[in-house]
């Protein structure tokens, strides 16, 4: 019998990403009713990311590898959806996740931009497939138009099929930058350098999690044979320390960076552009578990994931989480981390083939994390008049002030005596940069309760 | 002397030892403004508070906050913007009327307005409001701010992220310092400031004071101009400041802030230390704050915190020397009111430490109060 809105579902499942979609369609498999929870209007995630219906984009496809897992799973939700199995709730922004009696109420407001009207619901567990966001490193110009995150640049292609500029350096930290130069310069634009703070080194040193993923090795191989094919170069232990320009970018400086990523003093070199695409790496979005009280790991590459057990359990009951929110690892890991979950919930054993897989694809996740993590010495990039928060104007200067004068410990601290973190984006952009200037050594996760903004009307209004 | 706790009750204990001329240390297991002080919302009220041993403290700490003011750099945005009580209806305003006129005799200052001169004090006001009482004494400071540079101010040694793990007591019983992982701190009296969780350091002494938390939230929303210029509260906010009930109270106080976003304060429930969100709570806060000011419901709340209010049974703080422990002294449980109180506390810690006759009576916040017909060991 088909799902009615005022059941409790067997499974809610928070995000349609890779994790969240193979873990839906395979529970409802597996015979539970779910409710498909998503802030997008289209299924597909950051990494499977659609262009709207209107740009009539013919092959979307093109900008993305693996597709056809995508499209096989996207054809059994419509089917799923069909027969009244899964509830799938496109433009549905989850504020917040809650114990009631009896089950979890999945508090959500409807609309493009979560400006909507409130909706709830019930399931019996929850799945929390949340993703990831980029992880920005405040410098000296980063604020200057034309600087946009690299995950950004990507999606912006995804989406609209637009590049920021028509010469674009492409710089920051982790695999993603290849990704993305590659899908630039296919896209028409000049990327004169890809920039990498770290180095591939760190590969190396795992030749066994290596020789386990010969899929990895292809993808690598595939985005470095791209980079030759339009000529772009690699230049790996430097950064971008300065952007030149004022209404817009017209050049940047790169800068060689010693073992710490410490500047190296007069190795600048000045390089026309006029845009940069900049990130380092991925950081687990993680509001909803915290809130719930799930515990948190440190990551090889300094950024907080979630405790999951063998079988994707968090460390609370009968709230289960797969694919980034575990440790970034792409989308691949999270693919199988959302069927093994979705096996689980279902009180079924997961095949070993799967299990293995998983741990196989963890493991990569985890050297290359390692490869990539930034190392302490990059705020020396920052001048004291650097912006750290962009929402508050907060620059580098206050924050080392809020520390060293104000009794500033972390980064909750330095936001009540700086206001860091307290804007719009609620410490996303800033969230570890300042966690770095505060010194801050157990890292603790953001805690924010509201997982994204409501109106005081509809958070007021007594759920029907 | 020692004080444990860098949050304002702390600091304010810190700037008035200092000015007595003592040598003071400040030991915190984690940042200045770490705890209680950081969710606050920076109250400085006398409104919310019937006649007796609290209003005292509150109108001497309100005298000080002024004089603290000038003192102090205008980061801790000190802001006498007055609090305004509104009735929703006849019932409602006789018993705020008579509230009002039994604090006027206690040195309250406040002014009549009926209902409609209301929306002349605050335009946004909701339509067909009883009436209400302008408090002009109510004030506001950035808390973490005003805790941080009454610190600096204070000139006392600052140990943080250091947690005090013993109390240490000479042959006779006296306190003669803390033990922190990174050493003993030496000195004749330490001074508990550790706000929620002054039981526990009181444990660590050998003494008990029933400190419990008392959970509330906070919503705060996008920035906004200045469209809600005091603060604003119904009258059944002082019931459930009064109330000793372990059940979840909501009255909401309303009040816009420099930066932008308007608070929404205060639920008040004793739920321990329970960390997890509770839907039913944000929505009775949304519900009553866009009853006092319909222009927020469209306006979108950003975040929302939690924080722990240090509760004694009888609402009043305990302030003083511990007669159960020679040397150790308690600057704690100010429930929801330690922004407000901590001058006042100060004051009182400073004067028994150097045994000069202290501002106002304190018998009201022994600390052993709780205690009566226990011997100590």
């Amino acid at each position: 019998m088909p799902i009615s809105p005022s059941d409790t579902h067997d499974l809610a499942v928070i995000g349609a990403g890779p994790a969240g979609l193979a873990a839906a369609v395979t529970a409802a498999d597996l015979g539970l009713t779910v409710a498909l929870v998503d802030a997008a209007a289209r299924p597909g995630g950051q990494f499977y990311r659609q262009p709207a219906a209107g740009l009539g984009a013919a092959r979307p496809q093109a900008l993305h590898h693996s597709w056809g897992a995508f499209a096989r799973r996207a054809g059994r939700l419509a089917a799923h959806r069909t027969a009244g199995r899964i509830r799938y709730l496109a433009e549905h922004h989850v504020w917040a996740v809650t114990r009631e009696a009896a089950h979890w109420a999945v508090h959500a407001v409807r609309g493009p931009d979560g400006a909507g009207a409130r909706a709830e619901v019930a399931a019996r567990t929850v799945l929390l497939a949340t993703g990831a966001y980029e992880r920005q490193l405040p410098f000296p110009g980063w604020t200057v138009p034309g600087v946009v995150g690299a995950g950004g640049a990507q999606a912006m292609l995804k989406a609209g099929l637009v590049v920021p500029g028509r010469r674009i350096v492409v710089a920051g930290s982790g695999p993603l930058l290849l990704a993305v130069a590659g899908s630039l310069a296919a896209a028409g634009a000049t990327v004169p350098v890809v920039v990498e703070a770290g180095g591939y080194a760190g590969y190396a040193r795992a030749p066994r999690t290596l020789a386990a993923n010969p899929r990895k090795l292809v993808e690598g191989i595939g985005h470095a044979a791209a980079l030759r094919r339009y000529g772009v170069r690699l230049r790996t232990r430097s950064a971008i320390t300065a952007v030149h320009g004022t209404d817009r970018v017209e050049a940047v400086t790169l800068t060689r960076l010693d073992r710490d990523w410490r500047p190296v003093a007069g190795s600048g070199l000045r390089i026309p552009c006029d845009a940069l695409a900049v990130g380092h790496g991925l950081v687990p979005q993680l509001d909803l578990a915290t809130a719930l009280g799930c515990a948190t790991r440190r990551t090889p590459d300094g950024t907080a994931a979630l405790v999951l057990d063998g079988r994707q359990r968090t460390t609370v009951d009968g709230v289960w989480a797969a694919g980034e929110t575990g440790g970034v690892g792409g989308a691949e890991l999270a693919l199988c981390e959302g069927e093994l979950a979705a096996h689980d919930i279902a009180g079924r054993a997961p095949g070993g083939v799967l299990l293995r897989h998983r741990d196989r694809l963890r493991r990569f996740a985890g050297v290359m994390a390692a490869a990539h993590a930034p190392r302490a010495g990059w705020s020396d990039w920052l001048r004291s008049d650097t912006e750290v928060c962009r929402c508050e104007e907060v620059t580098a200067g206050r924050v080392r002030e809020a520390v060293g004068d104000l009794g500033a410990r972390d980064t909750r601290t330095v936001k009540l005596l700086t206001r860091a973190g307290m804007g719009w984006c609620q410490g996303r952009m800033c969230g570890p940069a300042v966690a770095h200037l505060a010194g801050e050594t157990a890292l603790e996760a953001g805690r924010r309760l509201l997982a994204c903004p409501v109106t005081l009307g509809e958070l007021a209004r007594e759920e029907r | 002397m020692v004080i444990v706790g860098a949050g304002v009750v702390g600091a304010a204990c810190a700037y008035y030892a200092g000015r007595a001329g003592l040598s003071v240390a400040v030991v915190d297991r984690g940042a200045v403004a770490g705890g209680t002080t950081g969710a606050g919302e920076g109250n400085l009220l006398v409104s919310d508070k019937e006649p007796g041993p609290e209003l005292a403290l509150a109108l001497l700490s309100t005298r000080l906050w002024r004089e603290l003011a000038a003192e102090l750099p205008p980061e801790i945005e000190y802001e006498t913007k007055g609090g305004l009580v509104v009735a929703a209806d006849e019932p409602g305003l006789t018993s705020l009327r008579a509230f009002r006129a039994a604090q006027g005799a206690a040195g309250v200052e406040s002014t009549d307005v009926p209902g409609d001169r209301l929306r002349d004090l605050e335009p946004h006001l909701a339509h067909g409001l009883a009436g209400g009482v302008l408090y002009p004494q109510d004030a506001q400071v950035q808390p973490a701010l005003a805790a941080a540079h009454l610190l600096r101010a204070s000139g006392a040694r600052l140990h943080l992220g250091a947690e005090v793990t013993a109390v240490l007591r000479g042959p006779g019983g006296a306190v003669r310092g803390v033990r922190t992982p990174r050493g003993d701190l030496l000195a004749p009296a330490v001074v508990n400031a550790t706000g929620t969780w002054a039981g526990r350091l009181a444990t660590l002494a050998g003494v008990t004071v029933p400190v419990l938390p008392r959970r509330g939230y906070v919503l705060v929303t996008e920035a906004l101009p200045r469209v809600v210029r005091r603060k604003v509260y119904a009258a059944d906010y002082v019931a459930d400041v009064a109330s000793g009930s372990a059940a979840l109270q909501t009255s909401a106080v309303v009040e816009g802030t420099p930066a932008g976003p308007v608070l929404i304060g205060a639920s008040r429930e004793r739920v321990g230390f329970d960390r997890t969100l509770s839907a039913g709570v944000l929505r009775r806060l949304a519900a009553q704050a866009a009853a006092l000011f319909p222009v927020l419901a469209e306006v979108r709340v950003i975040r929302t915190y939690q924080g722990f209010r240090p509760y004694l049974p009888d609402h009043l703080p305990a302030i003083g020397p511990d007669p159960r422990a020679p040397g150790l002294l308690h600057a704690c449980g100010h429930e929801g009111a330690g922004i407000g109180l901590a001058p006042a506390t100060g004051r009182l810690i400073a004067a028994a430490l150097t045994g000069t006759a202290g501002p106002l009576d304190a018998q009201p916040f022994r600390p052993d109060r709780f205690t009566e017909g226990t011997e100590p060991e």
